[in-house]
């Protein structure tokens, strides 16, 4: 079903970012506590390379279609 | 003929028969046999000729003159027979044209009363046989009585004239002479008696033969032919008796005239001896005329007187003898005279009687001859008529013959003729029945055949129809299967109905076509009704408003959160008429899907999925699937109803004549 593709792509994107996001967060709170002292720059860091890698992630599944991949060619690409 | 004219010679009453019936056959007898002579009266009595006759009559058909000429005869004879046989003649003579109109008799009762009358005859002729029988035996019996008590008589008479001789000449001892006379005396009572019984006798069977002449009489008044040999038996019989009776009787007369001059020699001597003993008594009257004492009482006075007596009686003797010696020539002469006379007289007597008798048995034997000569003639005529008869069986028998030949030539000609009209017919008939059930054959067996080609067509067209009616109904089958759709699944999977479109439609190109050109997704899993696919489309609409602004282009998050945020602020028709023609604005999404809502809402599937596959980017991606699904079910749905439709007017084709 393509319109349920949407849904799981943005049920993905959560579910990335939720688990990007606690792993940064982790991280951050791993590495803050572990190596920056409680610092919550690094926790913030963590949350935030977790956030933009979901919402990378994210972007990048919802583009995926879109993308042109090198080893295919242009008249395939558009094959819906 | 030459029959006729000689039966007519010998008989007159058939002669005149004959020139009665015939006209014209006297001038022929005339001619032939001379003037006819007047009929003498002979009575035919019923003899076999006419048996014969009969039979002939009976058994051939004669020619007009036998006809005739046996009629005659026959009516010559016996006129019942003649009127019996004239009818017969009439029936069955076929030239009889000229027969004398006489009353027909039925044959049955002619023949019962000849019959009748033959019997009577017969029956008469046995009682007259019998009649005469029994007279000529009485009258015999009693001629032989007669006879014999005139042969007694004769012998008495005879012997009382031989004793009276005997006593007249013999000198027996007076008691001989006196049993001798007495036996004379006897014999002269027996004597008497015997002529008494004789004359009786006589009287008697001259009675009885009168009787039995008057039968006779009787007899051949009757006319009966078959009793006249008895009749003249009899009459012979009657002849010879009283031949005989006569003679027996002239015989007595002779002993009698006979005894009388011996009685009369007697009387005459007894008178002399009587003489004598007056004389003697005269002389010598003390002797007793006794001539038992005449041996011892006499003297020889008396002796000597009664020789004297004797002597002068002698001298007497002797006188009275020369004086008959004299007169005994004159008494000669007149007793011869007398006895001429007497002679004559009974000469004529006798000559009468035996002239009599001679005329009877002259007549007798005239009859005997005439009776003898009719019988021969009989024969004769019998013999000629049976030649004739002969003779006329075997010219009918040639003429048959040839009229035999004749007619069966004739008949084998019309038969043959006939036959092969007939035979033609036939041929023609049965040329014309063959014909006509050639024909016939023919129109049958071109009826036979159109029948069949008709049932074939029938057939192929019934095939046809099944087919086709298989065909619809397995689209049938298909479009329930289509229809099997829950809301959100899919139909069954069409591909047991397709199949057995397949099957049903096996020779079919197009429908193998259209049935192969079913996408296989709806063989495999079946397709969405458009209920659904409606259903369905509210969300992909929601969805493509909510992703309306991302394309190849835009297409990161930020764009995400700008074309919600735009499906959300953004308002259109929920239903929008599509135009008939697209222009480019209308290629917005929004207005795709409110058009494509409409189209939908209005059961245009097929419109909704056009404005739906223009839709751009994500819209277009999130669209894709119900695209798919929507085309899967048009194609299908067109499909199916390409085949129905092609199925109904396959059905529809089939009801029509090819």
């Amino acid at each position: 079903m393509s319109e349920k593709e949407l849904g799981k792509k943005l049920d993905r994107c959560l579910a990335d970012s939720a688990v990007k996001l606690g792993a940064g967060l982790g991280l951050g709170i791993v590495f803050s506590v572990v190596f920056f002292k409680r610092h919550t720059w690094p926790v913030a860091f963590g949350l935030g390379m977790g956030l933009g890698m979901a919402y990378t992630n994210c972007q990048n599944d919802l583009r995926a279609p879109y993308l042109i991949q090198r080893n295919i060619k242009v008249s395939n690409a558009t094959k819906y | 003929v030459g029959g006729t004219i000689l039966y007519a010679n010998w008989d007159p009453k058939f002669r005149a028969n004959v020139e009665k019936s015939i006209p014209y056959s006297d001038q022929v007898f005339g001619l032939a046999l001379g003037p006819a002579a007047p009929p003498p009266v002979i009575n035919k009595p019923v003899s076999q000729i006419t048996r014969v006759l009969e039979h002939i009559l009976r058994n051939h058909s004669l020619s007009f003159v036998a006809c005739v000429f046996v009629a005659m005869i026959l009516s010559a004879e016996q006129n019942v027979l003649s009127v019996f046989c004239i009818p017969l003649a009439a029936a069955k003579c076929t030239e009889c044209e000229h027969e004398p109109a006489v009353k027909e008799r039925p044959e049955g009762e002619v023949a019962a009363r000849l019959a009748e009358q033959d019997k009577a005859e017969q029956d008469l002729l046995t009682s007259l046989s019998s009649n005469l029988e029994d007279a000529l035996g009485s009258t015999a019996k009693v001629t032989l009585q007669a006879i014999g008590a005139q042969e007694a008589a004769l012998q008495a008479i005879a012997q009382h004239t031989r004793q009276l001789r005997e006593a007249m000449e013999a000198e027996a001892p007076p008691d001989k002479k006196s049993t001798q006379w007495r036996v004379l005396e006897d014999a002269l009572s027996e004597r008497s008696r015997s002529v008494d019984e004789a004359g009786a006798a006589v009287l008697k069977a001259k009675a009885e033969l009168d009787k039995l002449r008057g039968v006779i009489d009787g007899a051949k008044h009757l006319k009966i032919a078959a009793a006249r040999p008895s009749i003249l038996a009899a009459e012979e019989n009657l002849h010879s008796m009283v031949v005989d009776l006569d003679s027996v009787v002239t015989r007595v007369q002779t002993a009698q005239s006979e005894a009388k001059i011996v009685s009369q020699y007697s009387e005459l001597v007894n008178e002399a001896k009587a003489q004598f003993q007056k004389e003697l008594n005269s002389i010598t009257p003390e002797i007793q005329a006794n001539w038992k004492g005449l041996t011892g009482k006499l003297t020889q006075d008396d002796l000597n007187s009664l020789i004297a007596h004797a002597h002068r009686r002698i001298d007497q003797m002797n006188r009275e003898l020369a004086e008959q010696r004299v007169r005994e020539q004159i008494h000669i002469d007149s007793a011869l005279e007398q006895q001429k006379l007497e002679d004559k007289k009974a000469l004529e007597v006798a000559v009468s009687t035996a002239l009599e008798h001679n005329r009877e048995q002259m007549r007798l034997e005239q009859e005997k001859k005439v009776e003898e000569t009719r019988e021969v003639m009989e024969a004769e005529m019998r013999t000629q008529l049976r030649r004739q008869a002969a003779a006329h069986t075997d010219h009918l028998r040639d003429v048959l013959k040839v009229q035999e030949q004749e007619l069966r030539s004739e008949a084998e000609e019309i038969l043959n003729s006939s036959l092969m009209e007939k035979e033609t017919e036939y041929r023609r008939l049965t040329q014309d029945q063959l014909d006509s059930f050639t024909l016939d054959m023919n129109a049958a067996y071109a009826r036979l055949k159109g029948m069949e080609e008709a049932i074939d067509s029938h057939v192929i067209a019934e095939e046809e129809a099944r087919k086709a009616h298989q065909l619809w109904l397995s689209v049938e089958a298909l479009n329930y299967t289509l229809k099997t759709a829950a809301l959100n699944d899919p139909t069954e999977p069409l591909e047991g109905a397709v199949q057995a479109i397949k099957e049903s439609c096996a020779e079919d190109e197009f429908a193998q076509a259209l049935a192969t050109a079913l996408p296989s997704e709806s063989l495999s899993r079946g397709v969405y009704s458009e209920a659904s696919l409606r259903a369905r489309f509210y969300a992909i609409r929601q969805l493509a408003r909510r992703v309306a602004l991302i394309d190849e282009t835009r297409n990161s998050l930020y764009q995400y959160f700008l074309s919600y945020l735009q499906a959300m602020l953004l308002f259109e028709k929920a239903q929008e008429a599509p135009p008939a023609k697209l222009s480019a604005e209308d290629l917005d999404t929004f207005k795709l899907l409110s058009y494509a809502a409409y189209s939908l809402e209005h059961g245009d599937l097929e419109l909704a999925a056009k404005l739906v596959n223009q839709l751009k980017g994500e819209s277009r991606r999130v669209a894709q699937d119900w695209l798919k699904e929507a085309r899967l079910t048009l194609e299908t749905k067109q499909v199916v109803s390409l085949l129905s439709a092609y199925a109904n007017a396959v059905g529809l084709g089939t009801t029509m004549a090819p």
